[in-house]
């Protein structure tokens, strides 16, 4: 800060980076582009707290939309803000908020210096992979809701919604990794413990050998019952709905190995196999923990909650007061800001409103509604406040009622993965080859018959089987997440192989959601005349100015007279003595009774109709070269939108003529149409984005949403994929489907071992020895297969 | 022979001192945040040249 520049207008905001000239404002040397940037900037410069600028460039984020002064008055009520603290005593609060801007270290150093701008604050700690700060504070000196405040002022708005009601810090679990931590321990030991088995001892020393065996013994008891608990449990559960998984066969040879190897010990007779059933515990472990490696980051389970705000504002004899979701009762009257979600179905009383339902309908363009007309819950309203009067509480809204919906509240019904059926019948060849041992040691040694069969159950367990399909499907979950195509679990990696059927959403998932196709129709425009109209529109913050902006490319400045923007309607102004509007049709010619016309805006000059735009959203990059790939490999393709027919003729030239195209969809019928192609025994994929397709997503035997950004809220869906690498989707499924492959070449490969295993016990000679040899070689080189071909597969894909 | 066993208990203690280590990392939360210790670490090494008041402040309100 030593030399001060007087900054150039072309410089981005100091704050946030944003290059937006159009209110650019200069102060400290510095260029910001809007008041809230400047305003953070004052703040920490007040607080000697700049570094925040030097750590990362430009880390703020805009502050063009301001938050509305009284957002946070709903923590002074106290029941709603012991909701959300975790923990109180007499000087201190405990409290997390979810922030959706951090995204850099500059974001890190800020928050957990917040003590420095304001002393009550004792002490704040970011996860930076959750988004989330914990704080705590002394609330003798300070309000939760002052908390929040300071937040936001510093750029950095707490999200609060009806999800978070009552939510105590979720309670990472971390029992496998303990059984993980235990096995390893235990198994390192008894091999080590074992070593007089492997190679003998001198008979002077039996007193050792004995020694050791009841010390492994000892040692393999808490992997026994503890890190085996894992599969004992999930063994059992299927068992009670009469399914037999994969775990029974395990669990049945680890108990075997157990109690022979019990027996051995203390009859004297052996030193048992302690070593290689911890290893194999430990071993399925590692698979498992590497399968379930979670994205902490992401949620798969939001549901309508997570949406709603926490509080609205009731009107109440005059008053206003917040209220929670629930509390919300009928025929009271509720205050909806700027920006606000309407939480319960009702009858617009007063304001004008302008509700963008894109959210729940799909449809991109916000509607108008007048005094008396109903308004839905999930429509986001634009423009000024209004009030409503509930007619249906939030549970019985239409909205939550789609959500609540019956079939949607069942769990999937689980398609059982190969894995198991295959060592079903894997397990019915073992149990015949150990019977078919038996009856001839039955007949040759009987002594030696108990023997045998427990040596053949122990080296024939599924678990080389378990093995590869866990390290298979932990690393291609891992490659598909670099990829930024993250799935719920390793039961979407088949349940994506399986997919012959894709239903696509229409906007924001093939197209962009902005409205960068523009096109021009009318008597044709001069230079001039664009530029006024770059000029006016350049006035407003309408995605559609903006995208008029866009198309004219401003080359100077001019003066705009008498700007009037009436929301939902549109924008006028003189420019150079010319009274020119744009908007809708009946805005423009003040005729009466215009039809609502969509994504077009009609342009006047001097209240004369010269022409219209019509807007397009734009397709993703790649995406129609995406939609002829999957057409050329016989997958059946739809795309359901909530939008009207505009763009009919452009999809259907892009799909082929058998697709199914269908429009004005909503939510409920997105479902229908999706369980209609189920019926017909499709397995459909469904891709959407937005709260509207969440039913078809959940009702789709694989539910992708698509996530512009990392901040943004995605529905409930088996899998998240990030919006840029939609056009890679067939490579995704390609991967998917190369997952079995790798996981029965390594089974294959692995049954070798087993059969070397096998045909020593047969014959009564396992030695601990060759159960020791056997068992970690066949585990490794799974390891190393898997990861090995898997690899292979995803950079013959070309994904990263 | 009762060489072995010393070591044998040796041993077992220290492996179980780690196991006690990690079981104790995974409780703390350390590998629950994996980016931002990181990051953290670096800003404790900066010079706080501009920090001095906010510094004092700091002591004061402790």
């Amino acid at each position: 800060m030593a030399k001060i520049i007087p900054a150039p207008p072309a410089l981005p905001c100091y704050h946030c980076g944003e290059d937006d000239k159009s209110d650019n404002l200069l102060a400290y040397g510095k260029s910001f582009c809007c008041r809230g940037c400047k305003m953070v900037y004052e703040i920490l410069q007040q607080n000697g707290m700049c570094d925040y600028y030097s750590i990362s460039k430009n880390p703020g984020t805009s502050q063009r939309i301001q938050t509305r002064e009284d957002k946070f008055s709903f923590f002074d009520d106290n029941k709603i803000a012991a909701s959300l603290i975790q923990f109180k005593d007499e000087a201190r609060i405990h409290v997390n908020f979810y922030l959706p801007q951090i995204h850099c270290s500059s974001c890190l150093w800020l928050l957990e210096n917040l003590h420095r701008l304001e002393d009550a604050v004792i002490s704040s700690k970011v996860n930076f992979e959750r988004k989330e700060v914990d704080i705590v504070f002394d609330h003798r000196r300070i309000s939760l809701r002052k908390i929040a405040e300071l937040l936001t002022d510093i750029g950095y708005e707490p999200y609060i919604s009806f999800n978070d009601m009552g939510k105590k810090m979720p309670k990472v679990n971390s029992d496998k990794i303990y059984k993980l931590g235990v096995a390893g321990f235990c198994f390192a030991n008894i091999m080590l413990m074992s070593f007089p088995e492997y190679f003998g001892i001198d008979s002077k020393e039996q007193d050792l050998l004995v020694l050791f065996r009841y010390a492994n013994l000892v040692v393999s008891l808490p992997v026994f019952f503890y890190s085996a608990s894992e599969f004992y449990t999930s063994a059992w559960k299927s068992l009670r709905h009469s399914y037999l998984n994969i775990d029974a066969p395990i669990v049945l040879a680890i108990w075997v190995t157990f109690i022979r190897s019990v027996y051995e010990v203390l009859s004297g007779t052996g030193g048992g196999y302690f070593d290689s059933m911890s290893g194999i515990v430990f071993f399925m472990l590692v698979g498992r923990v590497l399968q379930d490696t979670t994205y902490r980051q992401l949620s798969f389970e939001r549901d309508y909650t997570s949406y709603f705000p926490i509080a609205v504002t009731r009107v109440y004899e005059q008053r206003q007061e917040a209220v929670t979701l629930p509390e919300i009762k009928l025929n009271d009257t509720l205050l909806i800001h700027h920006q606000e979600l309407i939480p319960a179905d009702g009858i617009l009383t007063r304001g004008k409103a302008l509700i963008d339902y894109s959210f729940v309908t799909g449809e991109s363009m916000p509607v108008e509604k007048e005094m008396g007309e109903i308004v839905y819950a999930g429509g986001k309203q634009l423009g000024s406040n209004i009030e409503i009067l509930v007619i249906k509480e939030v549970a019985q809204s239409y909205l939550t009622r789609l959500w609540n919906k019956e079939e949607l509240g069942q769990e999937k019904k689980g398609a059982h993965s190969f894995v198991h059926l295959l060592s079903r019948y894997f397990t019915w060849i073992v149990l015949s080859v150990a019977f078919f041992a038996a009856a001839y040691w039955y007949i040759h040694d009987t002594t030696r018959m108990w023997n045998v069969v427990t040596a053949v159950l122990i080296v024939a367990c599924p678990c080389a089987l378990l093995l590869s399909n866990t390290f298979t499907n932990g690393n291609i979950l891992r490659r598909l997440g670099r990829n930024h195509f993250y799935l719920r679990n390793a039961q979407v990696i088949e349940d994506i192989a399986a997919v012959d059927s894709i239903v696509f959403d229409k906007t924001g998932t093939l197209t962009t959601g902005r409205y960068n196709d523009i096109e021009y129709e009318g008597s044709s425009l001069s230079a001039e005349q664009k530029q006024h109209l770059g000029a006016l529109a350049d006035q407003s913050t309408h995605p559609l100015s903006k995208a008029i902006v866009a198309w004219v490319g401003i080359t100077d400045n001019r003066k705009v007279m008498a700007f009037k923007e009436i929301a939902g309607y549109g924008i006028e102004g003189i420019i150079d003595g010319e009274l020119i509007s744009l908007g809708s049709r009946s805005f423009v010619t003040h005729e009466k009774n215009q039809m609502p016309d969509g994504s077009v805006v009609f342009i006047a000059i001097e209240d004369e109709l010269i022409g219209k735009f019509s807007f397009r959203n734009q397709y993703r990059e790649q995406v129609p070269a995406l939609l002829t790939l999957l057409g050329l490999n016989y997958y059946h393709m739809a795309v359901l939108s909530g939008d009207n027919a505009g763009e009919k003729k452009f999809l259907r030239n892009l799909l082929g003529s058998h697709t199914t195209l269908l429009f004005n969809q909503d939510p409920s019928d997105k479902l229908n149409a999706i369980k209609l192609l189920q019926a017909d025994g499709k397995k459909v994929m469904m891709i959407g984005d937005g709260l509207n397709d969440a039913g078809a997503l959940k009702q789709a035997n694989v539910g992708i949403a698509i996530s512009e950004s990392n901040n943004h809220f995605t529905p409930a869906s088996d899998a998240i994929l990030a919006a840029d690498e939609l056009p890679k989707l067939y490579r995704f499924i390609l991967l998917c489907k190369a997952n079995k492959k790798v996981v029965l070449a390594a089974f294959v490969i692995s049954i070798l071992y087993n059969l070397i295993g096998i045909f020593f016990a047969v014959r009564g000679l396992l030695s601990p020895m060759i159960a020791a040899v056997l068992m970690p070689t066949s585990s490794i080189s799974i390891l190393l297969i898997t990861f090995g071909l898997s690899n292979y597969y995803s950079s013959r894909l070309r994904l990263k | 022979m009762s060489v072995i066993i010393i070591l044998l208990i040796v041993s077992i203690s220290v492996a179980a001192l780690f196991l006690l280590a990690f079981i104790w990392s995974v409780k703390n939360g350390q590998f629950r945040d994996e980016v931002s210790p990181a990051v953290r670490i670096l800003f404790d090494d900066k010079p706080a040249e501009k920090n001095e008041i906010p510094n004092l402040k700091q002591a004061e309100s402790k």
